[in-house]
């Protein structure tokens, strides 16, 4: 019987303004504590990641005139993963008669999470995301545009408006770079000092206050500390415990983890996005699954062969012998159903036999109408880079054969959990982007995680931030020789080197690769008991494993890239379980979370809003234990309803 | 597919380095050249031995990371394709393969086909960026831009910041790299008042930190971006334009 030590914490508080949500943003706002422009220069705040939520709170804050130290363990600030979203980014400008509104923005967000998040965070995305598309246009990201000259939008999944703002499919990579630039004006103002290849190991709490950061110089292998008045971690999502994933291959959950373990409480961690539109494994060499984006689904067409097994080349099988499961399940939103519906649907195709590809492994996605319909010129203009990558990868041409699609893991909507102002609960240390847990609730809708990033870099830490600085003015940030800083650089030091001494025989990858296994199959895109405590007693052993028989070559003191993993998945090795614990614990289906238990007579997830309509929040108890809280959500305009593609 | 690695290894900055020869069994057509890589760092660190340090992120060639020089090909052998989505069936069974880091004097190696490219964000802290702090752009649907202004825009902003256009050219020249950036930023209305400024700015850390363009117009055949090679004109013609306009930002 696995030993699952599960307590139950007190309820927190979201520290959301009371009454119409619709307006908390602006109550909020006007409630914030102001720092002077001349006392600004005062506080030094760490900011720790260069994504868009990284980049653009170290720009905002140092245009603000604070003093801001931003680390990353990339060569670069433009490299970070928020480059490789490609399909868009939504905001609720609603210039269009196609009637959108705020109202249906945060309609669609809340629905779209099945009700697994807060309702205010979702108003404020909305709010926010008009001026984020001026903002990043304004600072040089060259948004697709109309003929006569204004912004163009496109459709994306679990929407039924035309809401996605974008650049060719490299939308992410286009904000990145601009975010980039707008904090390299930083560096080069002197507001920013910018850590290249600087990992965090660790977050430094002095009388439960974060106060400080240790990390680990990747070229060097020097491992120092540097405080502040706060921290702000915008590290990004942990998708990459899976092994393979869409993510970037550095993509990590070292920071927010070590953070976690300081007394940071995680979110809902068995929330994680499964992308229906990954390139299935065809190899035991494939080191990732690849991304392609979900705009493709608005002109391709969902399909398998109506007869399972059936082993012929997608262009003989004859079109009444084709089953577009999405368009016959689901009418009213078809092919563009949101993600986890999608995926959930592909994966029953492929485990009743309809597969496809060499492995049964994938489904169809097919371009032959739309090729048909608008003509190579026009499917080149909106998807070229796409379908060249896809040739790419597979050698295989998507304008004259379907493409081949599988569900991959992909986006963490759970994360760090925070109140509505993105403060954890450790004073002094926030969190944005991808590493925080905020606004998509069970399910993330296309294009608003390019969003969310941006919002919360440039147009919610910036507020928050100097709101906690301001009651710490004419204080110094702590000392480095407090015994506080250096006993977490002992610790952090002891760690890495506990590492490199194991020298067993096994190397790292081998271990984070069977990590994947483990949970693909235990808490992927469904979980039952049974599957799930077998995935923690699999987790524990791997882990015992992998103290005994890790195999770090080289040492600490030079760059050694396989020490930067074993570190990296050493806490995958945590987080894992941790993942099983809250997916076992939450005993019901919502969004991408589907326990086989909590089904509908149709297949369909079942809430539960009587027992869960809550977030958790793990804490790290001691001796394994976790210790679960609650905050309890409430949802005043967007009604709690059963959410309905069909 | 049996292939023969002939790779560069060199501890750190200081050191000299030297080429390392390994044989390969077992590698595979749809292996990427980074996917050979892995495997052949499996088969290392398996044998007590320090793997070959090298640069990789997204795999989908949009981040920029990743950067080797193949058989003296920046990138490797099929034109305008960064390294992670190079494949093995680009070469022959019994195929050589020399994997060496980026050339160029711009790019001091780190560790084995590590280099250090942070002279091309120099190029943006000089002045390649626009001046607008958070919250005070115009609404972006007033300012009219033409959908073949914006797709051109686009062309040129779609570098990936890898380097190998410096790496490829002889001069070690960042032209196209900076050309794409100037060009993407004069195609476009906003931040058209520091144009000129920003012309100089970034043309002064050029002609400091880089090559001069003989206009070899190696770079754009390597470039996974495709940008094209009208960008290194840009060069020339903001600073021609700059020159004109001296004493005015625009």
């Amino acid at each position: 019987m696995t030993d699952i030590k599960i307590t139950y914490g007190d309820d927190i508080s979201g520290n959301v303004p009371e009454g119409d949500p619709s307006t908390a943003w602006e109550r909020r706002r006007d409630d914030y504590k102001l720092v002077s422009p001349l006392n600004r220069r005062k506080f030094k705040v760490i900011v720790v990641g260069t994504g868009l939520a990284g980049a653009g709170c170290a720009a905002a804050l140092g245009e603000l005139g604070y003093q801001v130290s931003n680390y990353t363990f990339h060569d670069s600030s433009r490299r970070a993963h928020s480059v490789a979203a490609q399909g868009g980014i939504n905001a609720a400008r609603a210039r269009k008669v196609d009637n959108d509104s705020i109202h249906r923005f945060v309609k669609d967000t809340v629905k779209g999470g099945d009700f697994r998040g807060r309702e205010a965070d979702a108003f404020r995305l909305a709010e926010e995301s008009v001026r984020v598309i001026d903002h990043m246009n304004g600072i040089g990201a060259p948004f697709a545009r109309e003929y006569g000259g204004e912004l163009t939008t496109r459709s994306f999944g679990g929407v039924q408006v035309s809401r996605t703002y974008y650049t060719r499919g490299q939308t992410g990579q286009q904000l990145q770079v601009s975010a980039h630039r707008a904090l390299q004006r930083q560096v080069a103002a002197g507001t920013v000092t910018l850590h290249t290849y600087s990992e965090m190991l660790d977050l430094i709490v002095k009388d439960g206050r974060a106060v400080g950061i240790v990390s680990r110089n990747l070229r060097t292998g020097e491992i120092t500390a540097e405080t502040a008045h706060a921290v702000v971690l915008a590290t990004g999502g942990y998708g990459n415990v899976f092994h393979k994933s869409t993510l970037a291959k550095n993509s990590n959950c070292t920071a927010a983890w070590r953070a976690h373990r300081r007394g940071a409480y995680f979110a809902s961690p068995a929330y994680i996005q499964f992308h229906p539109t990954a390139l299935p494994i065809s190899n035991k060499f494939q080191s990732k699954t690849t991304l392609m984006s979900e705009s493709l689904r608005n002109d391709g067409r969902i399909w398998v062969p109506k007869k399972a097994g059936d082993d012929r080349p997608a262009n003989e099988v004859p079109e009444d012998e084709r089953d577009y499961y999405l368009e016959r399940k689901y009418p009213a939103f078809a092919n563009l159903t949101p993600r986890d519906i999608a995926s959930r649907a592909a994966r029953e195709q492929i485990e009743s036999g309809h597969g496809v590809g060499p492995l049964k492994n994938s489904v169809y996605l097919d371009f032959r109408d739309a090729k048909a319909r608008l003509g190579v010129k026009v499917l080149d203009e909106r998807y070229g880079n796409l379908f060249e990558m896809y040739q790419d990868a597979t050698g295989e041409d998507p304008h004259e054969v379907p493409m081949r699609i599988a569900p991959g893991a992909h986006f963490a909507m759970g994360g760090l959990w925070s109140d509505y102002d993105q403060m954890t609960s450790i004073p002094g240390l926030f969190v944005g982007g991808e590493a925080g847990w905020g606004y998509h609730g069970a399910n993330r809708l296309g294009a608003n995680s390019l969003l969310s990033a941006c919002v919360d870099g440039w147009f919610t830490l910036p507020y928050s931030v100097p709101n906690y600085l301001a009651d710490h003015l004419g204080t110094a940030p702590l000392d480095v020789q407090d015994a506080a800083v250096q006993e977490t650089l002992r610790e952090v030091r002891d760690r890495v080197q506990r590492l490199v001494n194991i020298k067993g025989k096994t190397p790292t990858d081998h271990f984070h690769a069977r990590l994947g296994e483990i949970l693909y199959e235990g808490c992927g895109v469904s979980r039952n008991e049974a599957k799930l405590t077998r995935a923690i007693e699999q987790i524990r052993e791997l882990r015992e494993e992998f103290y005994l028989d890790l195999f770090v070559p080289g040492t600490g003191e030079t760059y050694n890239q396989e020490l930067e993993r074993a570190g990296r998945v050493e806490d995958y090795l945590y987080l894992a379980e941790l993942m099983c614990v809250d997916a076992l614990d939450r005993k019901e289906s919502a969004g991408a979370h589907f326990r086989e238990e909590y089904q509908t007579e149709e297949g369909e997830a079942e809430r539960n809003d009587d027992e869960w309509c809550f977030v958790s929040a793990w804490e790290e108890g001691a001796n394994g234990e976790h210790i679960r809280h609650a905050e309890p959500l409430n949802f005043e305009i967007i009604k709690l309803q059963t959410r309905n593609y069909k | 597919m049996r292939l023969t690695i002939e790779v560069w290894r060199q501890d750190n900055p200081e050191v000299e380095g030297h080429f390392e020869t390994h044989l390969v069994e077992g590698a595979q057509e749809e292996m990427s050249l980074l996917e050979l890589i892995d495997y052949l760092n499996d088969q290392l660190v398996s044998e007590g031995r320090e793997p070959i340090a090298y640069d990789s992120d997204c795999r989908e060639g949009i981040c920029g990371t990743c950067g080797i020089t193949v058989n003296d090909d920046a990138h490797g052998p099929v034109k305008n394709t960064p390294s992670c989505r190079q494949h093995l069936r680009s070469f022959k069974d019994g195929a050589v393969l020399r994997l060496e880091p980026f050339r160029s004097g711009a790019f001091p190696v780190i560790r084995d086909l590590v280099v250090d490219r942070s002279g091309m964000d120099r190029v943006l802290q000089a002045g390649g960026y626009i001046s607008v702090d958070a919250g005070t752009a115009a609404d972006a649907d007033s300012m009219q831009i033409g959908h073949g202004r914006a797709e051109k825009a686009l062309d040129f902003a779609a570098c990936i910041g890898c380097g190998a256009c410096i790496s490829a050219c002889p001069n070690g020249a960042a032209n196209l790299f900076a050309g794409s950036l100037l060009n993407h930023l004069s195609t476009l209305p906003q931040g058209s008042t520091e144009r000129s400024k920003r012309a100089r700015a970034v043309i002064a850390e050029l002609d400091e930190s880089f090559g001069p363009c003989s206009v070899y117009g190696e770079c754009a055949k390597v470039c996974p971006a495709g940008i094209p090679l009208s960008a290194i004109a840009a060069v020339n013609r903001e600073r021609a334009r700059a020159l004109i306009r001296t004493g005015k930002d625009d």
